[in-house]
């Protein structure tokens, strides 16, 4: 019963991508720590956390892909939410160093102690405690991002005009983290992490388990995704994206649909931004910047936007590239990124799935004429996706 | 003053040598002063101050190096004689030196000397004095930094030699600099109420930010003269304020002024198609670099033209940058109409290949860009200094306003951008070539950009992230401005420009900037479509 609920929620492609993701929950870290290290299927301690950093992205392409590809909001600010919730677990994470640091405060962060602050500003109260950081790091993006929904969606600020402010929002957030004075460590952010619910932060069994839990979340992610656009509010939503004043006239509040899914997008990308932070171990203003929004909306391009998997896919890939390239030509990743920007959006406006999809359609195609049969059969990726057109 | 040691002195006053003196300076004869000397020797400290203020009094240009040498423990006295020389250490004696003329004197041995001792005090006392006494130079600039360092101790003493230089002074800028230094010295003496008042009004009448300074403490004093200064440090502080306010709207303005320069190619290239192009910092920075390269050029071929390398670099940044805009219209741009979202995308990769390429191609690091002497140097205005460069580039920004607004408003090709910005399908119907006049609009976009890294060239750094610097301001610019009217933004561009610089003295620069941002996030909810927004269906494609 149980998998029947499940698969009238998520189609063939997401229930395939569940499972993989669930299995390499499971046999990743079981790999890293039970196979010796000379076993050829041994994955090593870096690249589990390469990976599972890499799963983080893909969790944040995947809450973009919700907003952008699904209804039309091209938000160049979802970095700000990731960071947001990076800064709430790097909190927990910081609290959790106690008197460990170099100045040995018990209660005060090493930053805080450099400069002469006496107590704890109010914001940081409850930090120490797992739960309420967790709790914060869904609700500190949601919150941002219902504010800013709120006002944006219902004065109809669409299209550019919204890109362009979701950029000033987190170009503000930048800003304002780089200063000492809000008392989140400055330009040198949150780090040198201790531990994190009692266990050794930089131990491999801790890593394996992030590692676990990321998969597991973005397992997560995608049903919840596959949940939203394959209801009812998920067909309205598509609607908006496609004609956004023709849902309106029907009837349909828009800017509520619109508002709903992108608080869940923010907070998804809250939860990706606070299992990213242990595994790099550091979280400072830079993750603010407004380029690294916009490359998270490539990750989305590359793997196909309007599809639930796709952004996974670019979000790897992608990330990939870059840690090839920019250990073994660093002068070139910007050319090929910048290229990867023109050519997706040129000539693969619907990113590697739509191209997988449009060669199937083209082989059946072939196939259906050679028989010189009944009329060709419709392309069943783009079902329930109808092109997407200019968000506009 | 005993007898014998005066009559020492005049022995041992051999080979004379003739002081040429300084014009302007009164020289004393060597009988009147060479007492004065030796009392510097005194038993104790009180002593000698007094023998300062009488060797200052007499305004011989000698007495300062004696004095220098005093506050440097070279000046010795005899034990013998009680004689008093310039000595320097010379094996077991000392090389004596009359301080007087100057001739040399039989080497003392060093136990028969003793150093004149100076304290803390003595030293400041020398150095007042030594202020005071350069007031007769013969250097112009010499007396004004007197002037000026009299204005700093106030030191009452200086008063009769205040009198005496502001009696021979010539220049009448320094003549008014030392009577503010006598009445600042005045209101620190023991002279009577209404002197002291006359004083308050001779001060405030000069540089503001020091008359506070002198008033202040005057403040609290009781009677008349404490009245007049608080009703002196009133009107300063309103006469300041005034002149604040004017430096922060000529400050917003001349950053507005880079602003509108930096936003108002993208603002055009956003009316018309309707794209926001993330690659148009990057127009900026290469027109910066286009005008390295002339700059360059210049420097190895024709030196003596270095003074127009701007205006040689600006149609050279214009055709440069408009001709890389035209290419990534037709190249690129064109295949994406009606896809405003994705254009964005694209254009923000090109400007990843563009920065990467200028940096593969110039290095990371900055390249020094020259100002031409006519940028250089600044100027006052009422209470408040301004540079030439800040001056130029505002005039500059408006001129290139005024141009975009003419060939908007009275050539062919404004009409048809205009006409598309209006509506692009009508505009195709009625026979303009919009794909051309899309070409032409991002080309000329582009090439203000161009422009603009001339300009922004001589204000900023120029490397491969300078177009970065701007392109959020830019943006924020354009969709506060609104689209498909210039006014719109140059009134954003000016009014982001004073309101940065009005919240910068409360807030600071960045949490200026992060209010801002904010205020136009706000501001965007209540006009989606910013100040000065098109009206009609057109718009809500």
């Amino acid at each position: 019963m149980i998998t029947q609920w499940f698969f009238t929620h998520v189609d063939r492609r997401g229930g395939i991508a569940i499972a993989l993701l669930v299995a390499i929950a499971f046999l990743v870290p079981l790999s890293n720590l039970l196979l010796p290290e000379t076993s050829p299927l041994h994955i090593p301690t870096y690249l589990v956390s390469l990976i599972g950093k890499y799963l983080t992205y893909a969790l944040l392409a995947v809450a973009l892909d919700l907003v952008w590809g699904f209804c039309g909001i091209l938000s160049l600010g979802h970095g700000a939410f990731f960071a947001l919730g990076g800064y709430a677990m790097g909190m927990y994470l910081m609290r959790q160093i106690g008197p460990r640091g170099v100045y040995a405060d018990p209660v005060l962060p090493d930053f805080m102690v450099f400069l002469n602050w006496k107590e704890l500003p109010w914001f940081w109260h409850g930090f120490d405690n797992f739960w309420f950081a967790a709790l914060m790091v869904v609700l500190v993006p949601g919150a941002l991002a219902f504010g800013f929904g709120w006002l944006a969606f219902r004065s109809r600020v669409t299209g550019v005009y919204l890109s362009i402010i979701t950029q000033a929002l987190t170009y503000a957030l930048l800003l304002a983290f780089f200063r000492n004075d809000m008392g989140f460590g400055g330009n040198n952010g949150l780090t040198d992490f201790k531990d994190i619910l009692g266990f050794n932060i930089q131990a491999g069994t801790t890593r394996s388990m992030l590692f676990a839990a990321t998969a597991l979340f973005l397992a997560l992610a995608v049903f919840v995704s596959s949940f939203i656009i394959r209801s009812k509010l998920g067909k309205v939503l598509v609607g908006v994206r496609d004609a956004e004043s023709r849902m309106r006239f029907l009837g349909y509040r828009v800017d509520r649909y619109k508002l709903f899914v992108w608080t869940i997008s923010a907070m998804m990308a809250g939860i990706a931004g606070a299992l990213y932070v242990p595994q790099v171990g550091i979280i400072n203003p830079s993750e603010f910047e407004p380029a690294n929004s916009i490359e998270a909306v490539i990750w989305v391009a590359v793997g196909g936007r309007g599809t639930i998997i796709g952004p996974i896919i670019g979000a790897v890939l992608v990330n990939f590239g870059k840690t090839y390239f920019t250990a073994a030509f660093p002068e070139i990743w910007l050319f090929a990124l910048g290229a990867l920007f023109i050519i997706v959006t040129l000539f693969l406006p619907k990113g590697i799935l739509g191209l997988y999809g449009s060669w199937r359609t083209k082989l059946a195609d072939r196939a259906a004429r050679k028989k010189d049969s009944a009329p060709p059969p419709v392309a069943a990726e783009n079902v329930h996706l109808p092109e997407p057109q200019a968000a506009e | 003053m005993r007898l014998n040691r005066l009559l020492s002195v005049f022995i041992l006053m051999l080979g004379f040598c003739c002081h040429i003196a300084q014009s302007n300076a009164q020289t004393v004869d060597d009988a009147t002063l060479r007492p004065l000397v030796q009392a510097l020797a005194g038993d104790n400290f009180e002593n000698t101050t007094k023998a300062i203020s009488d060797l200052v009094k007499t305004g011989d240009p000698r007495v300062s190096k004696i004095l220098d040498a005093l506050s440097a423990g070279d000046l010795y006295v005899a034990k013998a004689d009680k004689t008093v020389f310039l000595g320097k250490r010379d094996g077991s004696d000392y090389a004596a030196t009359d301080p007087l003329t100057g001739t040399k004197l039989d080497p003392v041995p060093r136990s028969s000397a003793e150093k004149i001792k100076v304290n803390n005090r003595l030293r400041r006392d020398i150095a007042a004095a030594i202020g005071g006494l350069t007031l007769m130079s013969d250097n112009i600039a010499e007396r004004r930094s007197a002037a000026e360092a009299i204005l700093k101790t106030r030191d009452p003493e200086s008063i009769p030699l205040l009198d005496q230089a502001i009696a021979a002074e010539k220049d009448a800028g320094v003549k008014v600099l030392m009577q503010q230094a006598k009445a600042a010295a005045v209101l620190n003496s023991d002279a009577a109420d209404d002197v002291k008042i006359a004083a308050i009004t001779e001060v405030s009448a000069g540089n503001s930010r020091d008359a506070l300074g002198l008033l202040t403490p005057l403040e609290n004093v009781q009677g008349p003269v404490g009245e007049a200064a608080k009703a002196a440090i009133d009107s300063i502080n309103t006469k300041l304020a005034f002149w604040n306010a004017i430096q922060n709207v000529v400050y917003g303005l001349s950053l507005g002024s880079v602003l509108l320069l930096a936003a108002i190619g993208l603002a055009i290239t956003f009316g018309v198609m309707g794209v926001i192009n993330m690659a148009h910092g990057e127009m900026v920075m290469i027109g910066a670099y286009t005008t390295f390269v002339v700059q360059q050029i210049i420097r190895t071929s024709a030196p003596g033209l270095f003074d127009y390398s701007l205006l040689i670099a600006l149609p050279a940044a214009f055709l440069v940058s408009g001709g890389i805009g035209v290419v990534i219209e037709r190249g690129i741009i064109r295949f994406l109409y009606g896809r405003p979202l994705e254009t964005l995308l694209a254009t923000w990769g090109i400007s990843l290949v563009l920065q990467q390429a200028i940096r593969s191609w110039f290095g990371a690091s900055n390249v020094q860009v020259g100002n031409p002497s006519w940028m250089a140097g600044s100027f006052d205005l009422g209470l408040i200094t301004l540079t030439w460069s800040r001056l130029w580039i505002i005039v500059f920004a408006l001129s290139v306003f005024a141009i975009l607004q003419l060939v908007l408003k009275k050539t062919m090709l404004g009409l048809r951008m205009r006409a598309v910005t209006q509506n692009r399908r009508m505009a195709s119907s009625m026979g303009i070539r919009t794909p051309w006049v899309d070409a032409l609009t991002f080309g000329l976009g582009s090439g203000i950009a161009g422009i603009a890294g001339v300009a922004l060239s001589q204000i900023d750094n120029v490397s491969p992230n300078l177009g970065q610097g701007y392109i959020i301001d830019s943006f924020m610019v354009v969709v506060f401005g609104g689209v498909g009217n210039l006014w719109g933004t140059l009134v954003g561009a000016m009014s982001l420009g004073i309101a940065n610089k009005f919240l910068e003295p409360f807030a600071g620069a960045v949490l200026g900037k992060i209010v801002v941002l904010v205020l136009i996030i706000l501001f965007i909810q209540k006009r989606p479509r910013g100040l000065f927004a098109l009206k009609g269906r057109a718009i809500e494609a």
